[in-house]
């Protein structure tokens, strides 16, 4: 007789919590602002100090890159960013009324960058990297609203989203922000010195290098934060390599001033910068300041050097291939790469302990091999050397066997690429 | 100890006149071929940085006449050239390739690499031409020359050059270019995956042309020997028919 009762009491309980829950889930998402940082005034905006300041901090976060479509307008926004859910266009961040940022207050600004909430209270895809610009000081943002509001505007309606099911539901986006979005500014570890402190800010905030420099999930998510160990690019098919002293694939043997030099001049004793990280180069590393670059050098090469995964031994000994491969290079690469893998200083990266070469995957030396390219144009580096393209020249099994081979000499020990794999990058869309 | 206790030492042990004979016999011994290339010296010129360039194009720009499709670029305007790899930065050209060979340069440098290109001076090659009836490439010959006035379609001739071989600085030459590559671009601005500043004269005569006299025109321009002078002709020196955003009234440039 008392079975009823009880059961009733439970789902008063249950529906209790969902109500609870409910309300959680729909509560104002974003961290309130610093009481100093409200209500900043319009005068504010215009000083040409925090102006200055803005730009080059928008500079150091690539914000142009996303928010210009190729040959458009600077910060018009209209650029896809391809995602496996999906394409979004870059929405217009210039400081015109009808289709920017001109009635938005600093406010706006800081919930959307510090909280992935828009001005209109939609959560904001994470395409927009605000799980690392949560990061970023209110200074700093403030700093970077008053120089896009200094802009220009532009009258360029932002494009549509065009995102598969269900992930054109915002609403989902809850779920995603409970299981992988922290909010908050960088706190400094005070077990480490102001220049790692500065340099970890500027990676894990602004520069947000984790977006590519990680592994993502099935859900587009970089589960395990600022780890920087390296990760397949989704869309674009690219290797972005662990930024750790790893052996094979990581920054072994990477000098403070190898790093400064990648990132000032696209080139380095090491490696050189190619595909996306090109445009990262020219775009913004090469202008940030000494000090900075430094900073970030500092702090990347305190990161954990990780242990090397260990690939599957028949990915290795097959001679065959190898000895393939060695007659390719010998043929093709070495009057530039010489026969050591040792690269020429200053024009040609060495591929012996490059990390590029042996990231576990190997896209980035088949893609490079297909497409060739030139090393990014800096203002250190103007007119640099370049590599031919062998798409035209080489056959798959070929590029698969000098590609596998570079993976193998020297002191590189990577896997195997498979001829397959050589034909499905052949068809990867550029940009 | 430096060198020279060394070769005392060894001196004293095997006399110099053995010393003399081991080192002779080390600086000859035989080099291969593999050997001095992976080890000379990467000169310092824009052809060996354009590299990427050149593997298709030629050293010169001559163009690979026998893959069918890369274009000749020497002696091409300048202006054209710079333009056109900075269509293909933007996308407003595409084609994978280049779009992502343009990608990391500076203006100034494409427009380096185009000077360099549209002075070179290097005999044109023939690629090979589709068998096609006579009646077709007379057709074709008809088009370039004359146009087609009941569709509208003007002369290749009366923008690219009595000699079809451009007009500086913006009008390409048509003269020596591979059958596959002429169709294919004619095609692309078709479908607009080549286009040009507005108004766009080229995407309208391509609409204008029929498939078959893509066809014909390629093929045509594809066969046709290279005149006794091969520059372009002066700045201002033709009156093109339609309004061109990257020309001017007279073809001078905009």
């Amino acid at each position: 007789m008392m079975k009823w009762p009880r059961r009733l009491f439970f789902l008063l309980v249950l529906l209790v919590l969902v109500a609870a829950l409910v309300l959680w889930l729909c509560r104002d998402l974003a961290e309130p602002l610093p009481a100093a940082m409200r209500s900043i005034g319009a005068s504010t905006l215009k000083d040409p100090g925090l102006i200055a300041r803005g730009e080059y901090l928008a500079t150091a976060g690539d914000c142009r890159v996303c928010h210009t479509v190729p040959g458009g307008q600077p910060y018009a926004g209209g650029r896809s960013v391809v995602t496996p859910f999906g394409d979004i266009a870059s929405p217009n961040i210039t400081p015109d009324n009808a289709t920017g940022i001109g009635q938005w207050r600093f406010e706006d600004f800081w919930r959307a960058l510090h909280s992935g909430i828009g001005r209109d209270g939609k959560l904001l895809y994470p395409a927009f990297s605000y799980t690392a610009f949560t990061k970023v000081s209110a200074d700093d943002a403030l700093a970077i609203f008053a120089y896009l509001r200094s802009l220009p505007p532009v009258n360029q309606p932002s494009g549509r989203l065009n995102l598969r099911f269900p992930y054109s539901l915002r609403d989902v986006l809850i779920g995603w922000r409970l299981l992988y979005f922290r909010e908050g500014q960088y706190a400094a570890d005070p077990d480490q010195s102001a220049q790692w402190n500065r340099g970890a800010y500027l990676v894990q905030g602004l520069g947000h290098c984790n977006e590519c420099h990680d592994a993502r999930n099935a859900l587009g998510a970089v589960a395990d934060r600022s780890m920087l160990s390296g990760g397949e690019m989704p869309a674009q098919n690219w290797y972005a390599p662990d930024l750790s002293t790893r052996r094979n694939g990581g920054l072994q043997g990477w000098s403070r001033a190898d790093i400064v030099d990648l990132l000032k001049t696209g080139q380095s004793r090491r490696g050189a910068a190619f595909g996306p990280m090109a445009e990262v180069v020219t775009e913004s590393t090469q202008h940030l300041t000494d000090d900075d670059l430094q900073a970030i050098a500092v702090y990347l090469q305190s990161l954990p050097a990780r242990a090397v995964a260990a690939a599957p031994d028949e990915a290795f000994h097959d001679k065959a291939l190898f000895d393939q491969g060695e007659k390719i290079y010998a043929q093709q690469c070495a009057s530039c790469h010489r026969q050591d893998g040792s690269g020429v200083a200053g024009i040609y990266p060495p591929l012996d302990r490059n990390a590029s070469v042996t990231e576990p995957v190997g896209v980035n030396a088949t893609r490079v091999v297909l497409l060739g390219g030139f090393s990014p144009g800096t203002a250190a580096n103007p007119r640099p050397y370049s590599m031919p393209p062998f798409a035209q020249q080489l056959s798959d099994a070929e590029v698969s066997a000098v590609v596998s081979y570079i993976r193998q000499a020297w002191s590189n020990h990577a896997s195997a690429v498979q001829e397959r794999d050589v034909g499905k990058y052949r068809t990867t869309p550029v940009d | 100890m430096n060198v020279r206790d060394i070769l005392k030492t060894a001196a004293v042990f095997f006399g110099w006149r053995s010393v003399f004979v081991i080192f002779t016999l080390l600086a000859l011994r035989p080099v291969t071929a593999a050997d001095a290339a992976a080890s000379a010296p990467i000169p310092d010129t824009l052809p060996q940085r354009m590299a990427a360039c050149t593997a298709c194009h030629g050293d010169h720009g001559e163009g690979a006449a026998d893959s069918r499709f890369f274009p000749r670029l020497a002696g091409k305007p300048a202006s054209y050239l710079a333009r056109q790899l900075h269509y293909f930065q933007s996308g407003q050209r595409r084609y994978a390739p280049m779009q992502y060979i343009t990608k990391p340069l500076s203006p100034a440098y494409m427009r380096e690499m185009a000077e360099y290109f549209s002075v070179q001076q290097v005999p044109y090659k023939s690629s090979p031409v589709p068998t096609l009836p006579t009646a077709v490439l007379q057709r074709g010959e008809q088009i370039v020359m004359q146009g087609n006035p009941s569709a509208k379609l003007p002369a290749c001739q009366s923008c690219h050059g009595k000699q079809l071989t451009g007009v500086e600085p913006n009008i390409p030459g048509l003269v020596g270019l591979p059958y596959d590559y002429v169709s294919s671009q004619l095609g692309s601005w078709r479908t607009g995956t080549r286009a040009s500043a507005a108004p766009d004269c080229m995407a309208q005569i391509a609409n204008r042309l029929s498939p078959d006299d893509i066809t014909a025109v390629s093929a045509w321009l594809a066969s046709r020997q290279p005149p006794a002078d091969t520059h372009a002709q002066v700045a201002g020196s033709v009156n093109p028919p339609l309004a061109c955003g990257v020309l001017g009234a007279k073809g001078d440039g905009a």
